[in-house]
């Protein structure tokens, strides 16, 4: 019995390490957001191509959609511009863009220059609506389906790995 | 060298310290409010209410885009009259519960509130149980004050010897 006892420290240290190699693998960053399965709130915000349009929810909501958080001043953005392009074009998956806290011309000119993969554009100048879909950062993507729920939240770049392991598995689920 | 002079130097770069700090501090917007009260409850948001971008800063700490805005809004709410509870729930059903760094005690949280507690009962046990077994004559390697005395002695007196 007396041996045992010995033992009681490594007993306690292996759940313990466990719980820590876990800890460790987990990214602190990704923040669940707190709107999963929520409805989209509600806006009234200019197109970011036509400043007299206004757009509002019921622009998006109809078919199911990826609500891609954007900015020309976000490096990772550009990144992951490429991969939305491709996504549009190729699989024809259906892109709105909230451009957020940006200048309509250096928007604009990027996409003139680089492709524009997006349906609809909003144009948040303020970071209002991004603000009411608890976006701390950019690029951050949505999956929105028909009936306007959000179902799931990506933050950080979109590429061809994160929409198969991802993003895709949820965009077939839903309607 | 004498204190004096070594003086010197260190006031000279606590005043540049002191000029400094108002400059730093710039970063901050002010905000213009009603009441005294309302101040007084946005300063207490600003410290309680965490940046969502930043892992451990608060909002009054933060001068990354989205603490700004989340000042903006908090100073908008305060002015709409809005009450604490509703400017929590505000901030929670946009960004959960992360933004609180005092998180309310439910069925999540239930261990983070309680480990710390639980810790403490392990170590008062394993502590208690120490002392008792200390407390009992006679017990594992213990010795008496007699026996100690005894021995120190005889170091001593195989040092003096040597000495000599």
């Amino acid at each position: 019995m007396g041996r045992l006892k010995l033992f009681l420290p490594l007993l306690l240290f292996i759940p313990l390490g466990l719980l820590l190699m876990k800890g460790l693998q987990l990214d602190p960053q990704e923040l669940p957001s707190a709107l999963l399965d929520k409805p989209l709130p509600a806006f009234s915000l200019p197109a970011l191509g036509d400043p007299g349009k206004v757009l509002t929810r019921d622009d998006i909501v109809g078919t199911k959609s990826l609500i891609n958080v954007w900015a020309t001043w976000c490096p990772t953005c550009r990144a992951e511009h490429p991969a939305l392009v491709a996504l549009a074009r190729e699989r024809g998956v259906r892109i709105i863009g909230l451009n957020y806290k940006d200048e309509r011309a250096a928007a604009l000119g990027w996409l003139a220059r680089l492709g524009d993969p997006y349906a609809l554009n909003i144009f948040d100048a303020e970071g209002r609506l991004g603000l009411d879909l608890g976006v701390y950062g950019a690029p951050e993507t949505f999956v929105v389906d028909s009936a306007g729920v959000i179902r799931y939240k990506h933050v950080g770049v979109i590429d061809e790995k994160v929409w198969q392991e991802n993003l895709l598995p949820v965009f077939e689920e839903i309607q | 060298m004498s204190n004096r002079t070594a003086f010197r130097p260190l006031t000279g770069l606590a005043l540049l310290l002191l000029l400094w700090s108002p400059l730093l501090r710039a970063v901050i917007e002010t905000y213009d409010f009603a009441t005294e009260e309302q101040r007084q409850r946005y300063h207490h948001f600003v410290e309680e209410l965490r940046c969502p971008k930043c892992q451990n800063q608060n909002l009054s700490g933060s001068n990354s885009a989205i603490a700004e805005d989340l000042r903006r809004e908090l100073h908008r709410l305060l002015l709409e009259g809005r009450s604490d509870e509703e400017i929590v729930d505000f901030m929670v059903s946009r960004y959960g519960e992360f933004i609180l760094y005092r998180p309310p005690l439910d069925r999540h949280t239930l261990v983070l509130w309680a480990f710390p507690g639980v810790l403490l009962l392990i170590g008062v046990v394993v502590g208690v149980l120490l002392l008792r077994r200390r407390a009992v004559p006679g017990a594992g390697d213990e010795v008496g004050d007699a026996e100690v005395h005894r021995r120190a002695a005889q170091l001593l007196d195989h040092y003096r010897k040597e000495q000599s």
